[in-house]
């Protein structure tokens, strides 16, 4: 939910745009940095916000991949097993996250499209932070790092830590 | 072996010099020192926007994003007189293993504002929309940072250098989504609606954001521009070769000793770009296939033909009807599955598909699935030209490239490109894991 700081910053990005309906993703950012999800409560506050109905906001989010529809935990681990991760280990990278988290309630771990990183493939991002070049063993090294707070992770949207 | 460390002195470094030889170059002291801005300053204080237009169209530069559109040609559709007039920069690279947009973005966020700033002001536009792909935090922190830095030195908002001209910028996030990448899907995405692409016409240039005319460009386009200014039209058209001019920021990946982003002259063979450039395929072994354009074209082979095609726009689809597409060049050795390439492809394009073509939303789920038991050990012989023939429904004309397209975006035909480029160069190895010719062979219980 948005509290009055957040809603002065919601409020700076509506001013942004010629018509406030262009807001909704950035707003649904924020509110996914801010609650760990996103929650009903806050697309029905973003529909006030910019003058349309919960259910249009539904329906636009729905249709984005970043957005969670349900706690996910403190940390968001997207795998790439796109072509150019595929034939490095990028699906190698993936089955180990997804067996060594499993059941642990502080970690999502998704399989995800090309990330742009196929340079430094395998590529993983935690919380849309980049990490490249991995084994299996260096990525859940990487996810131990953000559990321990060694790594200060961004917000699950991507928010800047 | 690390990432692309590897310095060729053929490469051409236009618009990744600063990124790859400056330091922290995204900072915008750092930039600044490097001659950041200079061009816009020069254009300003010319005043002459017609001018700026003459030099884009002279440079012959063609847009970046993959459709290759001449790029003062689009500048000159722009209704006259017709206000607010808006400028959208492509920022939302999805295609699979392209990934030079990114960098572009993430080391070097002041050329592209700059480029931005020159553009919007050859168009007489006051207010520009950067909209990034949703997962590149760091590139929007980096880019919303050198705004705020931009805006601070007086190079963007009102009254620039006391010249009078405004411009407003905003840097926009997405939310992850491919099809948003097709210029009126991310317009549709940018009014806050799904990413789904529009029915033209109109062209956005005609109607696009809010209904204005809308110039969009992609960001390697825009970040051409400050050097076009700088060289001058003509000098810069003289790099490259017929009417593919200038350099193109290529990303390199895969089985090759050094991936990355290459920024290379057209005009180069294949073979000097993979072996020279990239460094030749990892552990000496022997090439397979690549695909020149992206994840959406057909590929090519190691056959010599293939691998002296010249880099060139309109050549490469004369010749091979394949195209440099997004930029992308994907690169495998011969241990490599030519089926596994292909289910994964289809597989993103199933999953990617906005849902409103019908060829595409059924057909494509069913090439991934017919893909997946192919390349998977459970292929049936006759599943080769099953997948030829459902493909045909997505594409007719199966094996013509680029495709033929039956839907509203060409995102729809994009996986026949590798269901052609399997039957065309691997038929007798397709034929070999399903089982073709030998008798009772393997159909054991997968359903499609
Ligand atoms: C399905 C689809 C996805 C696309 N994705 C991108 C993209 O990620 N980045 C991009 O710059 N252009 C992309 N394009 C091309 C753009 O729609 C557009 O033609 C181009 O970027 C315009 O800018 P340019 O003329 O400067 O290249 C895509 C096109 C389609 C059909
Ligand atoms: S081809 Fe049709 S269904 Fe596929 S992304 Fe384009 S508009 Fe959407
Ligand atoms: S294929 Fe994995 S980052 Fe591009």
């Amino acid at each position: 939910m948005f509290s009055p700081e957040l809603l002065v910053r919601a409020h700076e990005i509506i001013a942004q745009y010629p018509d406030p309906h262009s807001a909704i993703l950035p707003l649904a950012h924020l509110a996914q940095d801010h609650d760990g999800w996103l929650t009903n409560e806050a697309m029905a506050e973003i529909a006030e916000l910019v003058g349309t109905s919960p259910a249009d906001v539904q329906g636009v989010c729905s249709f984005y991949t970043m957005y969670q529809r349900r706690p996910c935990g403190r940390l968001v681990v997207s795998v790439c097993t796109n072509v150019t991760c595929l034939v490095v280990g990028g699906p190698e990278v993936l089955a180990h996250l997804e067996a060594r988290y499993a059941g642990d309630d502080d970690v999502l771990v998704e399989e995800v499209e090309c990330l742009a990183a196929c340079g430094n493939a395998p590529a993983m991002q935690v919380n849309y932070e980049y990490h490249e070049h991995l084994t299996p063993e260096m990525a859940a090294a990487v996810v131990d790092d953000y559990k321990s707070g060694q790594l200060r992770a961004r917000g699950v949207s991507g928010g800047t830590p | 072996m690390s990432a692309a460390s590897g310095k060729d002195v053929r490469e051409t470094r236009i618009v990744t010099r600063r990124l790859h030889e400056v330091a922290d170059s995204y900072r915008y002291a750092v930039a600044r020192a490097d001659g950041a801005y200079d061009q816009l300053a020069a254009v300003l204080r010319a005043g002459d926007p017609a001018d700026v237009q003459a030099q884009v169209k002279a440079s012959g530069l063609r847009g970046r994003g993959g459709a290759n559109f001449p790029t003062a040609v689009k500048w000159e559709s722009l209704p006259a007189e017709v206000f607010p007039r808006y400028l959208v920069i492509i920022g939302d690279e999805g295609e699979p293993s392209t990934f030079k947009d990114r960098e572009l973005i993430e080391k070097d966020p002041h050329q592209l504002l700059e480029g931005v700033a020159i553009e919007a002001y050859a168009c007489d536009i006051h207010k520009a929309f950067i909209y990034l792909r949703g997962e590149f935090a760091l590139g929007y922190d980096r880019l919303v940072q050198a705004l705020a830095d931009a805006k601070a030195e007086g190079w963007l908002g009102t009254n620039i250098l006391g010249s009078g001209v405004d411009l407003d910028v905003v840097v926009h996030r997405g939310a992850g989504a491919y099809s948003g990448g097709e210029e009126s899907a991310l317009i549709e995405s940018l009014e806050g609606k799904r990413g789904m692409p529009r029915i033209k016409p109109p062209l956005p240039i005609h109607a696009g954001l809010y209904a204005k005319p809308t110039v969009v460009n992609n960001v390697e386009t825009a970040s051409t521009l400050p050097h076009i200014v700088r060289m001058g039209g003509e000098e810069y058209a003289k790099l490259g070769v017929n009417r593919s001019t200038g350099t193109r920021v290529a990303a390199i990946s895969g089985h090759v000793q050094r991936p990355g982003i290459y920024e290379i002259e057209f005009g180069m063979t294949f073979r000097e770009i993979l072996y020279g450039i990239a460094g030749g395929i990892r552990e000496d072994r022997a090439l397979k296939f690549f695909l020149p354009g992206g994840a959406s074209f057909q590929w090519l082979t190691p056959s010599d033909e293939h691998l002296d095609q010249v880099y060139d726009i309109d050549d490469i689809s004369a010749k091979l009807g394949t195209t440099l597409g997004s930029g992308a060049i994907m690169v495998y050795d011969e241990t490599t599955d030519p089926l596994l390439v292909a289910w994964r492809l289809a597989k993103f394009y199933a999953h990617e598909s906005c849902g409103k073509c019908t060829p595409w939303r059924e057909g494509t789920g069913w090439i991934e699935k017919v893909l997946y038991r192919m390349s998977h050990g459970q292929g049936r012989p006759e599943d080769l030209d099953l997948l030829l023939s459902i493909s045909a429904t997505v594409s007719p004309d199966v094996m013509r490239a680029p495709f033929t397209q039956t839907t509203i975006c060409p995102l729809g035909p994009s996986p026949v490109s590798a269901v052609a480029s399997i039957a065309k160069y691997f038929r007798a190895e397709v034929d070999a894991a399903c089982g073709v010719g030998v008798a009772g062979a393997a159909t054991a219980g997968v359903d499609a």
